[in-house]
Formats: structure tokens, sequence, C-alpha cells
């Protein structure tokens, strides 16, 4: 297996705090990652960097073949190969789902409409909303917009996807929708990271769970870890996560 | 009354309306040129469209109005006509103030909506016209139609120096010939709310109706 995202020593302040104090892991094609740890350690900075949504400041950054730390980094090229679904949804209001999901493929990649439909449909099917295809946003639940971001995303054919807590704005009804819809991405051979604080979702479809803690890689390794942590910083967090 | 009058002043409010019409297409025009200037990522674009508000909105209308009627004569030139010059003027003020304006409205769009755009892979001008726009346009549209209550009571400006056959130099001719200010200038005042009012009315309801469904 090869990988497709590589972090070396990835180092990002924000004026003076150090947000990420040298993170190092590789993500391979097809796997999925689940980063998890306290607020404030660094994980959503880690994922913004890895879609330049912040620039790293020091280390290096290989995410499908960019080099992210140069300055001519080609991003637009980045963004076709990465997909980000963020925790807010953020789809655009004043489109209808179908709208949302037709928008980038043709206008960043210049696809005709009548494809740019077939696409939708497909996606849309995949996270089982055809028939809201022609509703706007606000006419959706919380999941049901998460569910169209991710289609929104998918649309785009990306090569990685990234969820930045995808669930955290949802009660666990709608968390349990969003979450099939993801596995069954991850059972497709999506290569996919999420930073998630939901410890079963991790357990269950993770390849590769990365605990961070203060800037950097606390522990990492398969899902085993969450069962078994080697630190007993890992074990405090699994153990306080499951009391909520 | 005179019935002369009354027609000298409906053709005021036909000069004032012309005028307000004139000042919210070119205002329009610039002022949204400076709106996106004015969050240029390029700092000396940035720069030089904020000057440009400071120091319009640092100046008095009626001093505007004086520069662009008397400016070209002093240094030389023919003069601008009395519509040209108080156009060029109101257009100053009004792209100042609408630039400024629709800036904040652009702003006002939640910076995660830049980010969802961006990580699709738009160009900023691609975010910026499918994305972005539509929402400002939403919220731009109730402070726009109530700057234009400001934009037409200010073509009164006009009067006091360029003579252009507004409702304000109207009221004024009329006056200097009857001496009857109480009843001219309140029909003038009259004609101006016929105008300002509605519009101050649906610069309310807009904001009633956008505000409910943030689509």
């Amino acid at each position: 297996m090869s990988a497709i995202v590589e972090l070396k020593d990835v180092r990002k302040s924000f004026g003076n705090l150090e947000v990420l104090r040298g993170v190092t892991f590789n993500v391979n094609r097809g796997e999925v990652a689940a980063i998890i740890g306290q607020s404030g350690s660094g994980k959503s900075t880690a994922l913004r960097c890895m879609d330049r949504l912040e620039t790293i400041q020091g280390g290096s950054m290989l995410i499908c073949g960019h080099q992210l730390h140069d300055d001519d980094v080609d991003l637009k090229s980045l963004r076709r190969d990465v997909g980000m679904v963020f925790q807010s949804y953020n789809l655009f209001p004043h489109l209808t789902v179908v709208q949302n999901i037709m928008l980038a493929p043709r206008m960043v990649k210049g696809i005709k409409a009548k494809e740019a439909r077939e696409i939708a449909d497909t996606v849309i099917s995949k996270v089982g909303l055809r028939e809201k295809m022609d509703y706007y946003p606000e006419q959706l639940s919380g999941g049901q917009q998460q569910r169209v971001a991710i289609a929104r995303s998918l649309a785009m054919e990306p090569k990685l996807m990234l969820f930045d807590e995808v669930t955290s704005a949802l009660d666990p009804q709608l968390t349990g929708e969003v979450l099939r819809v993801m596995e069954q991405l991850a059972a497709d051979g999506m290569t996919m990271i999420l930073v998630t604080h939901e410890m079963a979702f991790a357990r269950k479809v993770a390849d590769r769970v990365i605990y961070m803690r203060d800037g950097k890689v606390h522990e990492m390794g398969s899902s085993d870890i969450l069962r078994t942590p080697a630190t007993p910083e890992l074990a405090s967090f699994v153990s306080e996560s499951a009391e909520h | 009354m005179n019935s002369a009058f009354i027609l000298s002043l409906l053709k005021g409010l036909w000069g004032t309306i012309v005028l307000s019409l004139l000042t919210f297409l070119f205002g329009g025009l610039i002022g949204f040129v400076i709106a996106l200037a004015r969050i240029s990522p390029i700092a000396a674009v940035s720069r030089a469209a904020a000057a440009y508000i400071e120091i319009t909105q640092g100046l008095p209308l009626l001093v505007l109005m004086g520069l662009c009627f008397y400016g070209p004569s002093i240094f030389g030139y023919d003069s601008f006509s009395p519509l040209a010059a108080a156009t060029f003027a109101l257009t100053l003020y009004a792209s100042a103030y609408l630039g400024e304006i629709w800036r904040g409205c652009i702003q006002a769009v939640a910076k995660p909506q830049w980010e969802a755009a961006e990580c699709l892979g738009f160009t900023r001008w691609q975010r910026m016209r499918a994305v972005i726009l539509p929402q400002a346009l939403r919220i731009a549209i109730p402070p726009t139609v109530g700057f234009m209550v400001q934009i037409v009571k200010n073509t009164s400006i006009a009067s006091l120096v360029v003579g252009y056959a507004e409702l304000s130099y109207n009221a004024k001719i009329i006056n200097n010939a009857t001496f009857q200010p109480f009843l001219y200038f309140g029909i003038a005042a009259l004609m101006y709310f016929a105008i300002c009012y509605p519009l101050s009315v649906q610069s309310r309801a807009l904001e009633r109706k956008l505000n409910v469904g943030h689509r």
C-alpha cells in the first residue's frame, strides 16, 4: 500500500501559540484514519492544513502528490483531489440540493449540465436523499444537510476525503444516519481522514487511530489502541470519552 | 396658487427623479467596484479604495458639488453642464457610501461559506460570483433601498450651486418671485415625501421578508 498522505514534523503557529509541534504520520490509499484528542490538541488544525485552508510553517506535508509547503502548490488540482466536509455543513443556502451538488462539477471541472445532473443523481443516491433533490438546505434536518454536504464533496470525485467533526453538531439519532453514510464510503474503499469524538465509530471503522495531544501525535496504531492503550494519557482520554 | 408654478414644481420633480436615477446607476456601478476593491487581497488596491471612501465621506456633499461645478473652469476648462456636474458629485458621494454598505454585506456572508467553496476548487472570482454575491445581495437589498432615500433627498443640494432644475431649485425660483415660501416649499416637501416614504416602507418590508428565510 502506498501512502497518499505523509506528514513529517509539521509545525503551525497562530501568533505565539504553537498549535502543531511536529506532527508525523502517514495514511495509505484506501485507509480510514481517525484523529482523536482533546479540544485544543491541534487535530482540526492538522486536518485544515491538509486542504491548505491553513498554511504550515515547518516540516513537510505531501497530500495526493502535492507538496503543501511549496508556495507554488497547485491549489486547484489539490482541491480536485481532496474533499472536505465541515462540522457546520456549509451548504450554499441560496441553492437547492441538486444545485449545491452540481455547482462545482460544472464551474470547476466544466462538466455539461446533463452529465453533472447524472453525477448528482449518483451521489445523492449514495447518501439516500434522492427525494430531497429540489429542497433548499434550510428545509432539511442537520443530518440530511450533512449528507448533502458529503454528496457535494463526492461529486468532485476526490481521492481523499477529510471530515472535520462532521457529527458534532448533531443529536445522536441524526449522527447515526451520517455515520452510516461514512461507513459505506469506507467500505467502498474511499481514503478518509476524520477528526471525531465518536469513539465507537472510530473503533468500528478506522484502520488507523491517531491520538493527538498538545500539538503532537501521542499514540498511534490500529483501532486496537482504543481497547488497549499504551499510554496512560490515551487510557484516560478513552475512559473519559466513554462516560459521555 | 398658480398652475404655472405647480407645473414648474412638477418639472422640478421630474428633474429630481432623473438626477436620482443617474446617481443610483453610476454610484451603484462605481460603488460595486469600490466594494470589491475594498476586500481585494492586494493591499494597495484595498488601501486605495479605503482612501477613496475616507476622502469622499469626509467632504460635505455641498463642497463636492461646488468642486464639480466650478472646478473645471478654475483650471481653465469648460464647465460641466449643471446635470453632468450634479450627477458627477452625487456619484462620488453615493459610490463611497454604497461601496462601504456593500463591502459590509459581502463580508457578512459567513466565512465558512468561503471555505466550503474554496475546498470545492472554485477560483476566487467563481466563489464571489456563484456563492458569495447571491447571498450578499439578499443582505444588501434593504440598506440599499434605504440609501436611495438619502440620494433622493440629497439631490436637493444641487440647487445650491449648480442650478440644475430639480425640485428644490424650482421651489426656490418660485419663492423668489412669489415670496410664499411656506406654500411652495411645502408642496415641494410633499413631493419629496411622496417619493421617499414608499421607499422607506419598502426597505422595512424587505428587511422583514429577507430576514425570515435566510435562504
